[in-house]
Parts: C-alpha cells; structure tokens; sequence
C-alpha cells in the first residue's frame, strides 16, 4: 500500500496538526501563568532586581549661639560607598580601590563587617572623602561596579576645639546604642551626637533620613541615578539655639593659660543660662566627623590629660576655700552668727581641737576677725569654729538641700555628683560608728575633707549668692518650660549683700587681689586652693559682677595652679570682657599670694593612741576620677 | 517575474516575512540596553544575513526539486564533511565558548555547520524515504535513515552541542512518523533513549521494562528484533551513570538546573530566573518597545541570542507573546498544508521535515525560557541573531515555495 495515499497523509496531517496544537495551547497557557497570573511575584522581582535603596542622611541642626553665630554647621562632603553585592564581588571590588581610597587589609575586612550588618544597605567605604580622591574615582568608575558617590552633609565646627566638650561631636551609631529605645529608629551605619549638646539634643539635631532608589545593572553598575522610583526626601534637624556667647567662649579660650589643664564656667546668675563653658585640654571634634582615626582616639584615650574629660560637669575637685561662703551662708541662715561676729579663739596661725593641731594657711595668724574679715582673708582658724558652732548636722543638712551633693541637671550628658557625705551615717559607714569624730568638721568647715564639687555645682552655689539666693538650673538651651528657680537659700537680702560685700573685700583686699576693680565696677568672688596628691594644688576662683547687681558669674578652676589667687586675674578678665570694660586693667594685675588652704593637721602628742579614724585628714580626692573617664565610650572604628 | 511572483505561496511568503520583520524588530529591541552590550548594532548584521538569506531563498526556489534530490547525496556529504572540519578546527563562541561548533577562515567565524546540516540532513531522509516508496516496517528497516541521521548526530554532539543534536532526533523521528511508520515502531526506536532518562531513578526504569515487555508482548516485533530493544534498553541502564559522567560539566548542571533553577541562581539558574523574570513582569500588554527594564540592565542574559523571546515577553506582554506563537503556528501549519499537497513524497517529506525542523526549535527555545523545557542553547527561528540557522531557514522555506509552487502548477485542487 501506498503510504503516501491522500487518507492516509490526511491522518497524519491530522496528528500532526493536534501535536502542533496541544504544544502551541501548553506553551500559551505557560506563558499566560507567568504573565498574567504571577506577573505580581515577577515585577516585584524585577523591581528588587534592579533598584537598590540608597539612604539620603538628613542635615543634622545648625548649632547656634545666643547671637545667631555658628557652633555646629554642615558642609558638603562626599561618602564613597559600594552597592551590595555578593560578599566576593565586594572584596573584589574594595581590592581594586583600596590604593585610590588609601584602605588596608584591616580597612577593607572594617567594610565588610559593616556590610555584613546590613547586608541590603551600601556599605560605607570612606565617610568623608576629599575631592581629588573623588574625581580619581569619578574617572575609574567603570572599573568598580556598585561604586556610589554620593554628596552628604558633613557636620563641621569652625571653632574646631573651642567648645569641644560643649558641643560634642557625632559619630556612627553603635549596636549597643541602637539597642535603647530613643536609638531604634536610628538606621545602622546613621550618625548620632555622642557627647554634649549634639548627645543631650541628638532627637531634635537628627532629623529624618530619606531614601532615594537607584537603577543598576546586573553587574551592579549604578544606570540611573535619579528617577527610577519615587525619592522620599530627608527630614533636615531642628536648629538649635543655645544661650552661649561664642565671643566669651572664644575670650576664654584664648585667655586660658596655655598647656594647663583646667575649666570656665561663666553663668548668667538670674536665669541659670550658661554664657561659656569651656574645658582644657580639647579634643578636635572635627577628627570625629566620619569615623575618627584609631591612632587619634586611642591617643585621646591614653592621654595623661584626659582631653575628652569635661572638667566643668565630670571631674571632682575639693573646692578648698570657696566652700568657706557656703558655710558662712549657712552660719547665717541659722543666725549662728552675724557679720560682726568673733571667734572665741582668735587666729595665731592654728587651732587645737581634741588631739591634733589644725593649722591656718596663715602661720603668722590672722588675729581676731569678724565674719566679713574672715572671709576677706580666708582665715582657717575662724571657720574651724564656725562649723563647730554651727554643727556637723546642720552643715551637712543644708550642703544637701542647696544641692551640693547633686547634679545641676545642666543639659550636657555625663554630668557627675559630687562628692559629699549625704549625713552622719556616710560617717558610721566609713569608719564605723563611734570611731571618728566632730573633728571631721573643721575639715568639712574649710572646704577639704569628704567633700568634691564639680565645678559647674560650685559656680552654682555662687550664682545663688549672687543673684537673690535662689538656685537656677544652669542651662545651655532655654528649657521649654518657664525659668523656674529651685532651692532657696532663706537668705535675707541684708545678709545677702553683706555676703557679696564681704567678697568685694576678697577681690580689693583679700586673697583674691589679683583680681581687682576692672573699671568702675567692682568685682566680687572667692578663691580656693584644692590640695591634691599629684602635685600642687589646684587654683579656684568664682566670681562675678557688677557685685551690687550681679550679671554673670564665672568660675574657673586651673589644675596645680598653687592657689586660687593666680585664677583670679583670668576670671576678672572674662568679666570685664562680658560686662564691656576694659580687660587690660586686669591682665596687668599679677600678685603672688600665698596658699590661703590649710596644711595638714598635725598631731599634738606624737604617738598618741590612735583616735585616728576622727582626726586624720582624709586624703584629698583624686582630681580626675579615672571612672569617669573610662565612662566615655568609644566611637566604632571606620 | 511578476507572474512567478503571483504565483508563489501567499500564506506562506507572508507569514515568512512577517516572522522576519517581527525577528527584527526583537533584535534591534535587544541591543537597546543601559550597559554597553555587543548587541547594540547586531540587528544591523542581521539585516545583512536576511538580504543573504532572501537571495538564497529566490535562488532555491528557483531549482527543481527534481536537482535537488540528485543533488542531495552530494549536499549531505560535502556537510558531513564540513562537520568534520569543524570538529578539527572548530572554535567556541559566546555562552558555549568550550565548544567547537564554528568554523573560522582566518580568524572570522563564518558560520555553524550544524545548523545547515539539519537541512542536508532533511534532503537525505527525504530521498532515502521516498525512494523505499514503502514505510518502514522493521527495525533493521530503520537502521539505514538512522545511520543517515546518526553520522552528523554524532559529530555534533562531539562538538558538542547538545541542543543541534536533539534537532536531529526530532527530524528523523517526523520524518519517519510522515514516511508512514507504525507508531508502534517509534516507539520501539525511541525505547532506549526512555530507557536511558528513566535509568536514573531504579524503581521507574524497572517499571518501564515491565511496560516495554508488554508492549513487545502485544506488538509482537520480530523476536530478535524485541530481544535487541529489551538489550538496548537494558544496556541504557547500565550504562546511564557513565553517559551521565561523560556529559560535560556545563550539561549537567544545565540539566540539574532545570529541574531546580534555585540551586544556583547566580551561575546557571540566572538564565532560567531572568528570563521568567522579565517574561513574567511583561504582564499582558509589557513595559513597551525597547523599554524592558530586564533586559536594558542587562539582567537578561544572551538576549540576542537564546533569549530574545523574553525580550518580546517583557516589551510586548502576553499579547506579544500570543502574536509571536500565532504566527510561527500559522507557519507550522501551511507547512503541514504543503506538505500535504506536495506532487511527490520526496517534496512532501522534505517539507514535513523542514516543518518538524522547525516546530522543534520553536517549542524547545520558547518552552526553555519559562521553564517548562531544560535549556539547551537552540536559537528560535527568524528571532535568534545567527547567520547560518537564518540560511537554514530561508533555504527551507525556499524549498516549501518551490513545492507549493510545483503543487499548484500539477493542477492539485482541494478534494
């Protein structure tokens, strides 16, 4: 038979046609599913295919001070970041430009820890490149897939070290930081303030990132830049307005005595408003702004000057002879004594009391004061009997209300409290009970003893003398709510004006006469002497003026100064400066006083059986508190 | 001219040219991309390839069918030939480039003899088919077109290219099914190749012994003849792990891939995921012409190659999709329609294998690209960028026209 018979090809052709036809309905029906049916899955896939979300960091808030003047700004800078890929395309990748970027195996294995963090974000080569670098990479950029370039607000302080511990500095948020509540919506890899005004206000200065999309190929090379998705724009930081002045603050830092080690702290007495705070030796919070150098922050961290400490709010000084004011406002307050009181005792240059021989800084001896007097000449002598008659008791209970065994509450992190007994009992549990003494009151009595004040609490105390004996909460930026004022001191405005004319006499005849009369106006203050074990004492002076209607309050506390009366003329100069007068006046005065804080109890009957616990001084305090130093953390490496 | 020109195939020319200038317009959307590609200017080169391919057209149809089948022995010979050649000096190009399918004069590739010799291979079937004028009915009775088939099969697939030689298969398979042979009869021939696949699980090669005995039971072949398939089919078995070995690593994971594309996304299961990726976000109506994402970025690989159907996928949608199948069916069809009026069985063969040519590629290229097909890397006719399967093409569809021709001049009227 024929098999090319007609029938016979038309069966065939009829099989052929239904293959051709139940392969032509398959194919159609698979395309159908994947084009119709799943198209939702499949553009999604294409979209996460080829765009890559690119965070658009917000401009953190200006800084400014009370005049508008800049603290903190922004400037732009450029982050070189590569596009997530697989890990081995990103080490490929960082290998080739790690000459140009000037990155080392460590560097490199640095970026990749990053980007193992956040795998679906860029990981961040270099956070603040300079140009030259940028344009070498500009003109290579064929050869780096995934290479993103991209201008970001870059945080600069063009007074550089000035207000450094003021201002503080930001850095890269930590996994640790990310884990409190006020962080968490804080990206990974996102910026935060990590000290000062830039930490205590970082909710406010942050803002909001954005996000933009970016187009790539599928070698990871960036197509388009902008338009391939809708871009959500970054949120920029409220500005921060702050009460300092700039020029005050830069005054001090160009008055401050060079290399020393030391604080200022300059208030406005009637609002607590802080005109300058300033604290030696700086930091450059600038070597911070993207990711600060290893070798930087490790020397930072081993320095024997502790430069990230704020010696204003976080070291701990005995506060010598400014302590003596605060027991004379107290003496008063009970009515233990008037101005024109005298002593039993007068001053031959020491008192004995139970079985040691407390000495005045004065070995000649101040002879017979009234309370004024004694201020005026800082005598050893009539405070020891003064904070006998007016009680441990007392003089503990109203150090505690006036707040000098806590924290100002200045808005500045890390502020420290200061250390002094909260009550007998700080007695009993440190030497047991019954084994010490009411002599630990004329320690206490002449600012040595159990007793470390910062210096922002110390100048607060005078801002209550100075201003109408309340305290004010010393603030940078004005708090949201009204000035209200916190303890009362339940001075009477007489025995308030006698306090300040009795530190008027300081300036223009007692221990503080480096200070002087700047001009027409007089000023009122108090030096002190902090003895320390690491050398000479540390030299304190808090003042402020005019002295019958105060303006502003400074104090200043230069380490191993030998005595407060060498700060005087800087505290003096930063008041005149303030007030408009004429600083030379003051720059001139230089007088060499001699310590005005007391030497070491002696013991009367060498070898005497030991009642020691009672009588012996308790060693002064270590200046620097090596916790609080350990407390700063340290910013993640770049 | 004009008068030859009224009486060519209309269908046929139409939809050929319809196919070409679709094909064209996918290629030039195809080098449109966001990275530099070497396939921004191809549809150019291609332009220059349908000009070849057209005039070889003109020029085929204008020989007899009668010249060709005496010229047939000596076409298929010269391309055995060929094929040897190339297996000697060969050299790989682009996705494939270990292999050795191209041959190169003086450095410039010229062309893949494979693809021509699908078509010499059709020309020999044809001729050895028609002239037995009897369907084969035996097994020893295939063993002669299988050895016609078998040679270049087998250079091929030293090449190898895998994809060609399953070309292969398919053409002697239609070409034996147009013949007239018993489907039994395939069957039986196809056996050892079921048998192979099915050896690499045990459980579903023993039940396809047990299924091939009953079959051999109930259509009762020559005993030798059944006892030589139950041995091929044994043989497969055994010898499936080795075949599995020797295959090249490329086939393998090709292969392994196909059955999972998640394997490894970023290496083999790329071509698979992207490609159904940018079919799928086509969606019905596509992104628009030359405006696919997928493939401007590159994510599409061999997109002017393998894979320029998703290109149609993704730019034109499902409707795209639809017109492409519709008319590669219409032209499969008034194949299959000239195939049935041919005046003689070697014109009708020819064309039918020409058709089976065809439809293969077709169905295994737009079936790999979502999915439903491994991916053996086979250009789709009048899409795919590539000189020497466009040649193949068009002498084909010359081939068709001269026979429609002939057909319509012997006075064949429908009945």
């Amino acid at each position: 038979m024929n098999p090319y018979h007609p029938h016979l090809l038309d069966r065939r052709l009829g099989v052929a046609r239904g293959i051709l036809w139940v392969t032509m309905g398959v194919l159609a029906a698979a395309f159908f599913r994947a084009q119709i049916l799943e198209h939702g899955k499949y553009q999604l896939q294409s979209e996460t295919n080829r765009l890559r979300p690119i965070p658009l960091p917000a401009p953190r808030g200006v800084i400014l001070d009370r005049n508008g003047r800049v603290l903190a700004e922004n400037v732009p800078g450029y982050t070189v970041s590569l596009l997530p890929a697989e890990e081995v395309t990103l080490r490929r990748t960082l290998g080739r430009i790690a000459p140009i970027v000037r990155l080392d195996s460590a560097g490199i294995d640095r970026v990749l820890t990053r980007y193992r963090r956040v795998p679906y974000l860029p990981a961040l080569v270099l956070a603040d490149a300079p140009f030259d670098m940028v344009s070498a990479l500009e003109e290579r950029r064929l050869l780096f897939p995934g290479l993103l370039i991209q201008p970001e607000p870059k945080r600069y302080y063009p007074d550089s070290s000035l207000a450094a511990h003021l201002i503080g500095y930001v850095g890269e948020v930590t996994e640790t930081e990310r884990a409190q509540r006020r962080l968490a919506p804080v990206r990974l890899g996102g910026l935060v303030g990590k000290d000062g005004l830039e930490r205590q206000y970082d909710d406010s200065l942050r803002g909001g990132d954005g996000v933009r999309f970016v187009e790539v190929s599928a070698l990871g090379h960036v197509v388009r830049e902008a338009g391939a998705a809708p871009t959500l724009k970054p949120v920029p930081g409220t500005p921060l307005h702050t009460a300092l002045d700039l020029d005050l603050q830069r005054y001090i830092g160009q008055i401050f005595p060079a290399g020393q080690r030391g604080a200022v702290v300059a208030l406005n007495p009637n609002t607590g408003e802080v005109l300058a705070l300033y604290s030696a030796p700086a930091f450059n919070p600038n070597a911070f702004v993207g990711g600060v150098n290893p070798e930087y922050w490790r020397r930072l961290n081993e320095s024997e000057t502790h430069p990230l400490l704020n010696r204003a709010i976080q070291a701990r000084y005995p506060p010598g002879s400014t302590w003596k004011l605060a027991v004379a406002a107290m003496a008063l307050k009970r009515g233990v004594v008037t101005f024109r009181s005298r002593m039993p005792i007068p001053c031959r240059g020491g008192l004995a009391y139970g079985n040691r021989y407390f000495r005045c800084w004065e070995p000649g001896g101040h002879g017979s004061l009234t309370l004024s007097e004694a201020i005026a000449q800082s005598c050893d002598v009539y405070f020891y009997q003064l904070g006998l008659k007016l009680g441990l008791t007392s003089l503990l209970e109203d150090a505690n209300q006036w707040g000098l065994h806590a924290r100002t509450g200045i808005d500045l992190p890390g502020e420290t409290v200061p250390e002094f007994p909260s009550g007998t009992e700080y007695f009993d549990r440190v030497y047991g009970p019954r084994r010490w003494t009411t002599a630990v009151t004329l320690n206490l009595a002449i600012g040595q003893g159990e007793n470390a004040q910062t210096l922002v609490d110390m100048v607060r105390l005078y801002q209550m003398l100075a201003s109408d004996g309340r305290s004010r909460s010393p603030y940078v930026v004005h708090p949201a709510g009204t000035g209200e004022t916190g303890v009362d001191m339940n001075l009477t405005a007489a025995q308030l004006a006698g306090l300040r004319q009795a530190m008027i006499n300081v300036v223009q005849q007692g221990t503080g006469r480096s200070a002087g009369r700047v001009g027409a106006m007089s000023i009122a203050g108090k030096t002190g002497s902090a003895q320390n074990p690491h050398g000479p004492a540390h030299g304190w002076f808090i003042g402020f003026a005019p002295a019958d209607k105060p303006e502003i309050v400074v104090g200043a506390i230069v380490e191993h100064a030998e005595h407060g009366s060498g700060v005087a003329p800087l505290v003096a100069r930063v008041i005149a400066r303030y007030l408009g007068a004429d600083t030379t006046v003051a720059r001139t005065i230089r007088l060499a006083l001699p310590t005005d804080t007391a030497p070491h109890a002696r013991d009367i009957l060498p070898g005497a059986p030991a009642d020691t616990a009672s009588v012996r001084d308790t060693a002064p305090l270590d200046t620097v508190p090596p916790e609080s130093t350990r407390a700063v953390t340290p910013p993640p490496h770049r | 001219m004009l008068s030859r020109l009224r009486r060519i195939d209309k269908p046929l020319a139409g939809v050929t040219v319809a196919l070409l200038v679709y094909g064209l317009a996918a290629l030039y959307s195809a080098g449109q991309t966001d990275v530099p590609t070497i396939a921004a200017t191809i549809w150019q080169k291609q332009l220059v390839w349908i000009a070849v391919g057209l005039t070889a057209l003109v020029l085929v149809s204008r020989v007899s069918p009668r010249l060709v089948e005496w010229a047939t022995p000596y076409v298929y010979g010269g391309i055995l030939l060929l094929l040897l050649v190339t297996l000697v000096v060969g050299t790989g190009a682009g996705t494939a480039a270990g292999s050795r399918s191209w041959l190169a004069i003086g450095g410039l590739r010229v062309g893949q003899p494979a693809e021509l010799a699908k078509l010499a291979v059709i020309l020999m079937l044809a001729r050895w088919l028609a002239a037995r004028r009897e369907a084969p009915v035996t097994l020893r009775e295939v063993l002669p077109p299988g050895l016609i088939v078998g040679v270049p099969f087998a250079l091929v697939l030293l090449q190898p290219d895998l994809g060609s030689a399953v070309v292969f298969i398919a053409i002697l398979f239609a070409m034996l099914f147009w013949a007239g042979t018993k489907p039994s009869l395939l069957v039986l021939v196809a056996s050892p190749a079921i048998g192979l696949i099915l050896a690499f699980s045990t459980v579903a090669w023993g039940i396809w012994i047990a299924v091939l005995c009953g079959l051999l039971v109930w259509w009762r072949p020559y005993v030798w003849e059944g006892l030589a398939v139950m041995a091929a089919n044994v043989a497969m078995g055994i010898i499936a792990l080795p075949f599995w070995k020797a295959l090249a690593p490329y086939q393998q994971s090709r292969l392994l891939t196909f059955l999972n594309p998640e394997v490894d996304p970023r290496k083999t299961g790329w071509h698979i995921i992207q490609s159904k990726v940018a079919i799928g976000s086509g969606g019905f109506l596509g992104k628009g012409f030359t405006h696919g994402p997928q493939k401007r970025l590159a994510f599409l690989p061999a997109q002017h190659t393998d894979f320029i159907f998703p290109v149609v996928g993704e730019e034109l949608g499902f409707v795209g999709v639809l017109v492409a199948l519709a008319l590669f069916a219409a032209l499969i069809l008034i194949l299959l329609r000239i195939a049935r009026r041919a005046p003689d069985p070697y014109s009708s063969l020819c064309v039918f294998g020409v058709a089976g040519m065809l439809f293969t590629h077709i169905i295994e290229n737009v079936g790999m690209t979502v999915k439903l097909l491994p991916i053996t890397g086979i250009p789709l006719p009048f899409f795919s960028y590539g000189g020497s399967f466009l040649l193949a093409c068009s002498l084909a569809v010359g081939i068709a026209l001269r026979v429609a021709w002939e057909s319509r001049r012997s006075g064949y009227s429908e009945s």
